[in-house]
């Protein structure tokens, strides 16, 4: 019923029977809802605008151009953007978000590996195996995340030694306070055409797999790809790299008198970070990938028993494609929870978004409205990105019903 | 054409039961398997020894003379201090001396009878609830303590009203900070989330577009940012910006990024509900109100219990962030009193206690869950 | 054993001895399937027929006795298992059709895979079998779209595109609403026809009567007795059977 019907309708009732109408009532109360919320929006508004007058607040956008003046600690977010004192707090906004976005990346894939180890082996029949890993679950998840990450923050400074006497691995790798030093690549010229190489052994392989499973449908002959995968991924790349004289060199740490020189520095508040986020949403993951090998259904697994199906080849066409339907949208749902915890950095002093935009630049410049604004939108574009990925696998993935 | 006489039962054979068939099928059962259990027994020799040595075997517990319940218990004659304590394992005599202001925060020694009966009255909730599970009117008798609840405690702890000597918020600290918001957190987020579920599944667009987008909002951005909101803006948000209370602030901030999580867990309830029953519902005359409030919520909300005790758990876990906002939680006063210069570098110690204190907690609330979680589906078995 | 009849056994069944944990499941079970032969398994429920039939394809174990199937011998070598699997096919209760694949994609499944046809072989028999079970116009659906006798006609063609010598059928139409289950019936009685060794765990009488050659009937994890049709019903012997019939038979006529 449109617009036309009530206003027609109205008309011709009688007062009382415009009062009962459901859907002048409908029209009516939303009306009201909006005069409330706006008003309320109003007068909030208005207060906030009135105290920033009176105490002397800025508004707008212009601090960003201003000099931050303060160190950052050096990770891969300093690096790209080169950042300095003198730089723009704009540049500290986007160091901020290129650290998060690290964090979030190698968490997501560490927690990744670890929650399917973890799920897997929680349904193992091996006895102490599966009690181990309940044990980690129930560990885990039952402390807050905050905590986690000061617990290992503290044991990591405690236990790493100090730069004089660095734990190192085969002197390439070194251990200590500071964190952890791995050799800095130095790209060269010819690394570019390296790069292409390993792109160009991905597509061939993709075809490749195309040509041999046109080869199984046509004549039943099932080929084996993983050694041609590896050598086209692995080797046409390693090629191209000894032709062109090895353009990738290393910039080794070196222990020097009382410190140690060059290398790349991976500081202790990432790696705390990182691996305390990851262990933690690891018993989430390991969760969503049991329940959904759990859901398989037990006659499943012997109908593809009963066909003749090998183990392996149940596993894989059979068991992995309907549990994982089950188990992937909770885990792309903690890949956003992971990043979003990565705010907590703010208190063992890793330099992400919260922490170095939305606490240092907040406590200097005070527009706390412009800056967490900022920081918000940076969430939900994220939130949204991975809201859209999950929409997409589920429609890819639905299983076809009534 | 043949009838086979009656048959024995008998017991498995030999090597198929017992402790060798368990092992075998266990944990040996095959190459990997085996090496499997042999790593695991492993790793757990390389971790546990050590650390019950730390915890337990090697550590100090040299806590004086201390009177628990009414009994004087002598550990040792004097209590350790940082010099005699021990640096390779752990120095409990450090929280010993510290544990008033991890359970109590900054609140004055001589009223801790006030905090104490909070957490009396607590326990109380938890024991009344479990009591009249089959009274009659247990619904009744719960809304009535969980209005009641937040009322006593806030005029036990706050004081004022001529009843009590004021203990001004930012006095109150550690585990019963923690309770503090934990309750009002859940108590408040509750209703405001369920009228947020209401409102997302309304058909009036404006109300349903306002909730969705509130909800969809709140469930993007990390708590610390509404934590910030709550802390740096809210004050502006009012009339001449008065020096708003601190503790306030935080709890704005967690009881609206509650109840949107609530929300969703509510609205999964009310989608659970058959069509069927919002159609009879409506058959019988009933308005927009009593159809919520006597049909479908009831059994919206009964449903999705397991959930609610899921999400309350999280917000649990949620709390330590007020540290980041400056409210001295139980991880704040391990913080903050690592700092003092007589005990230096206990640490360690402090977020140990902690670690045991949370989990400990934290799995009492998830057993509680799952126990909830068997009964309602052997409840709900039609 | 019986080798002067012009058919050869293509089941042994010897002392078979079955435990779940403490619980003597199957109690010295001797039982010969003949080529050919359509032998129906009845009994209560918890008397070991399902466990007995899940046995001969070693979807269960058994800890006493032996199997020999097609002259193979039943042990835990996966080699033979395999063997053994591809010669004996099952229809399961809960159809157990793979939701995540089409209609003609579940039975391509094992030829493909297992025994390395090509696909468009593979196709060819899947539609020929669908065809006799009159399902064919449900070829590129899901299961999760058919009805539970659709699913199960389905299950039944899956089970024959792997051309096996032996069917099992672990209480095919227990989990069907009524109406159905004369279409899955009538497939059956046709594959009974068609000449291949049958054994069902069923509560159809009517089946039974019409198509056995043998019925057995167990209790108790035990083989009670069996009989051709005809006698097992008008004169049974022992008194559980006296007392299974009176139960079963009371609804039908």
């Amino acid at each position: 019923m449109k617009q036309q019907n009530i206003l027609s309708q109205v008309k011709s009732l009688t007062f009382r029977e415009i009062l009962y109408n459901n859907e002048v009532r409908a029209f009516f109360f939303q009306v009201a809802t909006l005069l409330l919320i706006f008003g309320l929006f109003y007068t909030i508004i208005g207060n906030l605008f009135d105290n920033i007058e009176a105490r002397g607040i800025h508004t707008g956008f212009s601090f960003l151009k201003n000099r931050a003046g303060f160190d950052i600690l050096p990770f891969l977010g300093n690096y790209l953007q080169d950042y300095t004192p003198e730089s723009s707090n704009l540049t500290v906004f986007y160091v901020g978000l290129i650290n998060t976005l690290v964090v979030a990346f190698i968490g997501i894939i560490i927690t990744t590996f670890l929650g399917l180890f973890i799920g897997i082996a929680r349904l193992s029949n091996n006895y102490l195996i599966a009690k181990l890993a309940g044990g980690y679950i129930e560990l885990f998840r039952n402390v807050p995340v905050l905590l986690q990450i000061f617990f290992w923050y503290n044991i990591f400074i405690n236990i790493f030694p100090h730069p004089k006497k660095s734990l190192s691995f085969f002197d390439v790798v070194f251990l200590n306070q500071r964190g952890l030093y791995l050799p800095k690549p130095i790209l060269e010229n010819g690394f570019l055409l390296v790069i292409i190489a390993f792109v160009v052994g991905i597509i061939l392989t993709v075809f490749m797999k195309r040509y041999f499973n046109k080869k199984h449908d046509e004549t039943g002959v099932h080929t084996r790809t993983l050694g041609y995968s590896t050598l086209l991924i692995l080797g046409l790349p390693a090629v191209f790299f000894l032709l062109l004289g090895s353009p990738l060199h290393f910039d080794f740490a070196v222990l020097g008198k009382f410190n140690l020189n060059g290398g790349m520095q991976i500081v202790p508040e990432f790696i705390a970070l990182t691996f305390a986020l990851s262990v933690y949403t690891a018993t989430y993951i390991a969760e969503a990938i049991r329940s959904g090998i759990e859901a398989v259904d037990k006659g499943q697994k012997e109908a593809a028993a009963a066909i003749g199906l090998t183990q392996t080849q149940s596993l894989k066409l059979i068991v992995m494609p309907q549990a994982l339907r089950v188990a992937i949208p909770p885990t792309i749902n903690q890949y956003l929870n992971l990043t979003k915890n990565s705010s907590l950095a703010t208190a063992i002093g890793y330099p992400e978004l919260m922490s170095s935009f939305g606490g240092t630049v907040l406590n200097q410049v005070g527009q706390a409205v412009e800056i967490l604004g900022m920081a918000m939108l940076v969430y939900l574009v994220i939130s949204l990105c991975i809201s859209l990925l999950l929409n997409f696998v589920n429609k890819r993935m639905a299983i076809p019903e009534r | 054409m043949a009838v086979n006489e009656l048959q024995s039962t008998r017991k498995p054979p030999i090597f198929q039961i017992g402790a060798i068939l368990w092992l075998r099928t266990n944990l040996f059962s095959s190459w990997v398997n085996g090496l499997l259990t042999l790593a695991s027994l492993y790793l757990l020799y390389i971790s546990i020894p050590p650390l019950l040595d730390w915890m337990v075997l090697s550590a100090n517990f040299n806590f004086g003379t201390v009177n628990i319940l009414g009994f004087e218990i002598k550990f040792s004659e004097v209590m350790a201090d940082n010099q005699n304590c021990g640096r390779e394992a752990a120095c409990w005599p450090y929280i010993y001396e510290k544990l008033y202001m991890y359970i109590y925060g900054f609140y004055p020694r001589e009223e801790s009878w006030r905090p104490d009966t909070v957490y009396g009255l607590t326990a109380l909730l938890f024991v009344i609830v479990r009591l009249v599970r089959n009274y009659k009117y247990k619904n009744r008798v719960i809304l009535s303590l969980i209005v009641a609840y937040p009322i006593v405690s806030y005029i036990l702890l706050a004081g004022g009203f001529g009843l009590l000597p004021v203990v001004e918020t930012h006095r109150w600290g550690g585990l019963l900070l923690t309770l503090v918001i934990a309750s009002v957190g859940i108590i408040v987020s509750f209703p405001i989330g369920v009228v947020l579920a209401l409102g997302r599944r309304s058909n009036l667009r404006v109300i349903k577009l306002f909730s969705t987008l509130f909800i969809e909002f709140i469930r993007a951005v990390p708590l610390i940012t509404i934590l910030f909101m709550a802390s740096f803006v809210l004050p502006l948000f009012l009339e001449s910006g008065n020096n708003f209370d601190k503790l306030l602030r935080a709890l704005i901030g967690i009881a609206l990024f509650q109840a949107a999580y609530f929300a969703e867990v509510v609205r999964g309830g009310l989608q659970a509900i058959p069509k069927g029953q919002y159609e009879a519902a409506d058959a019988i005359g009933l308005s927009y109100l009593q159809k919520n409030a006597l049909i479908i919520l009831p059994q919206a909300l009964k449903i999705s219990i397991p959930n609610i005790v899921g999400s309350s758990i999280s917000l649990f876990k949620d709390t330590t962030l007020v540290l980041i906002i400056g409210l001295m939680d139980m991880l704040a006063m391990v913080n903050m009193t690592s700092q003092d210069p007589y005990w230096l570098g206990r640490e360690t110690e402090g977020y140990v206690f902690v670690t045991m204190v949370m989990w400990v907690i934290l799995y009492s609330m998830s057993r509680y869950s799952r126990k909830l979680e068997i009964r309602f589906n052997t409840e709900n078995k039609n | 054993m019986e080798t002067e009849n012009n058919k050869s056994n293509i089941i042994e069944i010897s002392e078979l001895n079955k435990w779940y944990g403490d619980f003597h499941a199957l109690k010295n079970i001797n039982m010969n399937v003949k080529e050919g032969e359509i032998i129906v398994v009845c009994g209560p429920s918890g008397s070991g027929k399902s466990t007995l039939i899940r046995c001969v394809n070693f979807l269960e174990k058994f800890q006493e006795g032996n199997i020999v199937v097609s002259g193979i011998e039943l042990t835990d070598d996966a080699q033979k298992i395999r063997k053994i699997r591809s010669e004996v096919a099952m229809v399961f209760q809960h159809f157990n059709l793979f939701p995540h694949l089409t209609i003609v994609d579940n039975l391509t499944l094992a030829p493909i895979w297992v025994h390395n046809e090509t696909k468009e072989e593979a196709r060819e028999k899947a539609l020929k079998f669908l065809e006799r079970v009159d399902i064919s116009e449900q070829a590129e659906k899901y299961p999760n779209q058919l009805s539970g006798g659709q699913q199960q006609r389905v299950a039944i063609a899956r089970s024959l595109c792997t051309s096996p010598k032996i069917m099992l059928f672990d209480e095919p139409t227990s989990a069907l609403d009524p109406e159905m289950i004369s279409e899955v019936l009538d497939v059956m009685v046709e594959l009974a026809k068609g000449g291949i060794t049958m054994i069902c765990v069923t509560h159809e009488m009517g089946f039974a009567k019409k198509m056995a050659n043998r019925i057995i009937f167990m209790d108790e994890g035990q083989i009670v007795e069996e009989n051709d049709p005809i006698n097992f019903f008008k004169n049974p012997e022992s008194n559980r059977l006296q007392l299974f019939l009176s139960q079963i038979l009371t609804h039908d006529e």
